[in-house]
């Protein structure tokens, strides 16, 4: 979200908008997709998380899946991912969600079955689960917001966070010698034949938010193919951790997180969906 | 037609899972154990279409169970001490969140990497807690190989009755020994939806949210208060046990699971001797058979309590009895099973020595 779309409409706008005239539904050309609840979001102003949690519930709307559709959210700043998106959900305990979403979708295996998971979960405490339920190639999506830290805690270092970059826990750069260097479990998992489409995005330009869109629809529609996992990273941002405003949060991931987390499809399936 | 076999006890629960109708399993292999992932990775599936995962760990396997358990299947998974200490962040998860499910811990002696054979040292772990939070399982002791298959299937209806994880808490030796097993009929697997499971959200109903985190501290405390008003139920309609020559006893031995039936021959050759010994056997150790070990208190001159750890279950004998008898304690540790001989001459110097 950039300044510009942050500030109030003005009263020319709102006097139209007041008028019954223009609030017909032939003008409605954006609304609040069913498949997300009247809950405000928690995150902070300009957080990523917030539009990703959105796009998925457009997804769902769009393809009509939300009787089918059973999601797992994670611990962290996303825990409360199931008091926005209007489906059956399960919490999962810190880093097990792809342990949660196999044992759901082994049970029932027609259904569409996501994940959503934080890099401190999926690429720190998780690390076990997420490759091997990648290795098994379980039928279901993994989406996975790499923030290059870790958000509920308070701003500590994660798995993800850069070379240099300062966190609570890395309070004068994150030292490699030390510490290790940032892991691109993404690129580690494609290389898993468990694995069917993996793909990553970003969520901070209106362009890469169309193509996350797309990649998530991609996932949600490969699992009827039952071919694998399907895995959607999406670089993120964390404002208030990376203390800096939206606008300046978005500039940073553009200039330090993408030449490190490159954009794209990283493994693509032989047949598409139409 | 009686349907009788000889089979191991690991193998007897394997096949009453199946019988049950349970419809996951997820497990790791460990000793004295893995027969129960083996026998129903050879048998399940193709019989009633079972799913049979082995995990990549028993953290996983537990988190498996969690979602499993979630959509309101029948789903369960075995493991042995070390694994299970894995396994109890996962279960106090599934204990808040409410959801059936089976556990089985094939006690082996610890603590650490400890040893294969058979113990009861985690008696504290199963009864107490074991994760964290206040939250208890409902634990059932078997002590035959015929009780390790029924009691499969008094779990998985004790867990959809009370929303509660069931453990059941046995030793490596009953896991591993044969006996003859009287097997129940094989029960459909039955499809049921819950209202609270996450199955996909209809449009009539409001959407199903399996969760243990309640953040604001007023819930919480409505979530505690109502588990353990879950926990006083259950304790009220659920307690178990086995008396084996008690109404006429001067003195009473308690053990659970095989211990038990050891003790039942240490009580026949105190009795061959002239002393009237009794044996009473907890079979569910949560909830915990406090009243009638108390009544018995009132009339009997001593208590003694054997297991095989350091004293773990003596100290709700002595809650039970509350001083009103002396309650003498013998274990053996580290995987050594006590024989009965050894369990007489503990009665005769710690229970007699005192007179
Ligand atoms: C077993 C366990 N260890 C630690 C924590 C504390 N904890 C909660 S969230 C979190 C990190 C979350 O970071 P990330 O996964 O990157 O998600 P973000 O908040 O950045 O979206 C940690 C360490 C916990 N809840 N459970
Ligand atoms: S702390 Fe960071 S990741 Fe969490 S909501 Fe705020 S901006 Fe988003
Ligand atoms: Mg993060």
């Amino acid at each position: 979200m950039n300044e510009k779309q942050m500030t109030a409409p003005d009263s020319h706008y709102e006097q139209m908008i007041a008028e019954e005239s223009v609030c017909t539904t032939e003008n409605i050309v954006y609304e609040k997709p069913h498949t997300l609840t009247d809950t405000p979001f928690h995150y902070c102003p300009g957080c990523g998380h917030g539009v990703a949690h959105r796009l998925i519930a457009e997804v769902i709307e769009e393809m009509d899946i939300q009787e089918e559709t059973i999601g797992v959210a994670p611990v962290g700043c996303s825990v409360f991912a199931y008091n926005y998106l209007n489906i059956d959900m399960s919490e999962a305990a810190h880093g097990r969600a792809s342990a949660v979403a196999t044992g759901i979708k082994r049970v029932l295996p027609e259904k569409y079955v996501f994940s959503y998971q934080g890099d401190g979960d999926l690429a720190a405490i998780g690390t076990a689960e997420t490759i091997h339920t990648c290795n098994r190639g379980e039928n279901i999506l993994i989406i996975f917001i790499n923030n290059g830290i870790y958000g509920m805690t308070g701003g500590q270092m994660a798995p993800t966070t850069l070379p240099n970059m300062k966190s609570t826990t890395s309070p004068f750069g994150r030292d490699t010698n030390s510490m290790g260097y940032p892991l691109k479990i993404t690129e580690l998992i494609a290389a898993l034949p468990g694995t069917y489409y993996v793909t990553r995005q970003s969520v901070h330009k209106p362009l890469n938010v169309r193509k996350a869109k797309k990649a998530i629809l991609n996932g949600f529609q490969y699992q009827k193919l039952n071919r694998g996992t399907c895995f959607v990273e999406i670089v993120s941002n964390c404002p208030s951790n990376w203390k800096m405003t939206p606008v300046e949060s978005n500039k940073w991931l553009e200039d330090n997180m993408l030449p490190f987390y490159q954009l794209g499809d990283i493994k693509v399936p032989k047949e598409e969906i139409k | 037609m009686k349907e009788l076999k000889l089979m191991k006890g690991n193998e007897a629960l394997a096949e009453a899972a199946i019988r049950a109708g349970c419809d996951g399993y997820f497990g790791y292999p460990i000793t004295p154990q893995s027969e129960v992932l083996e026998y129903l990775s050879r048998e399940a599936t193709a019989r009633t279409g079972m799913v049979v995962l082995q995990a990549e760990s028993e953290v996983a396997s537990i988190n498996m169970v969690y979602g499993a358990a979630g959509t309101g299947k029948k789903i369960m998974t075995s493991s042995s001490s070390p694994g299970v200490s894995l396994m109890q962040e996962g279960i106090s998860y599934i204990a808040c969140a409410e959801l059936p499910c089976l556990l089985v811990n094939v006690n082996r002696g610890g603590p650490g990497l400890g040893t294969i054979q058979p113990s009861q040292g985690d008696y504290f772990q199963s009864v107490k807690g074991g994760g964290h939070g206040d939250y208890k399982l409902i634990v059932l002791a078997p002590s035959t190989v015929q009780e390790m298959s029924d009691f499969v299937k008094l779990s998985f209806e004790l867990a959809f009755k009370y929303r509660n994880p069931v453990m059941i808490l046995t030793d490596g030796a009953l896991g591993q020994m044969m006996e003859k097993v009287e097997l129940f009929p094989q029960q459909p697997r039955t499809n049921e939806i819950y209202p609270w499971a996450t199955t996909g959200k209809k449009h009539e109903r409001e959407r199903s949210i399996i969760t243990s985190l309640h953040i604001q501290p007023d819930k919480m405390e409505e979530i505690n208060i109502h588990l353990q008003e879950k926990y006083r139920t259950i304790e009220k309609n659920e307690v178990r046990f086995e008396e084996v020559d008690c109404e006429d006893a001067d003195f009473i031995i308690l053990g659970y699971g095989l211990v038990a039936r050891i003790c039942q021959k240490a009580a026949q050759l105190a009795r061959e001797k002239g002393y009237k010994v009794g044996v009473l056997r907890p079979i569910t150790l949560f909830p915990y058979p406090t009243d009638v070990i108390r009544a018995y208190s009132e009339k009997v001159k001593g208590m003694m309590v054997v297991e095989m750890n350091a004293g773990q279950m003596v100290e709700d004998v002595r809650l039970s009895v509350e001083g009103r008898t002396t309650v003498d304690f013998y274990g053996r540790m580290g995987g050594i099973v006590p024989t009965p001989e050894e369990i007489l001459e503990a009665f005769e110097n710690k229970v007699l020595g005192r007179k």
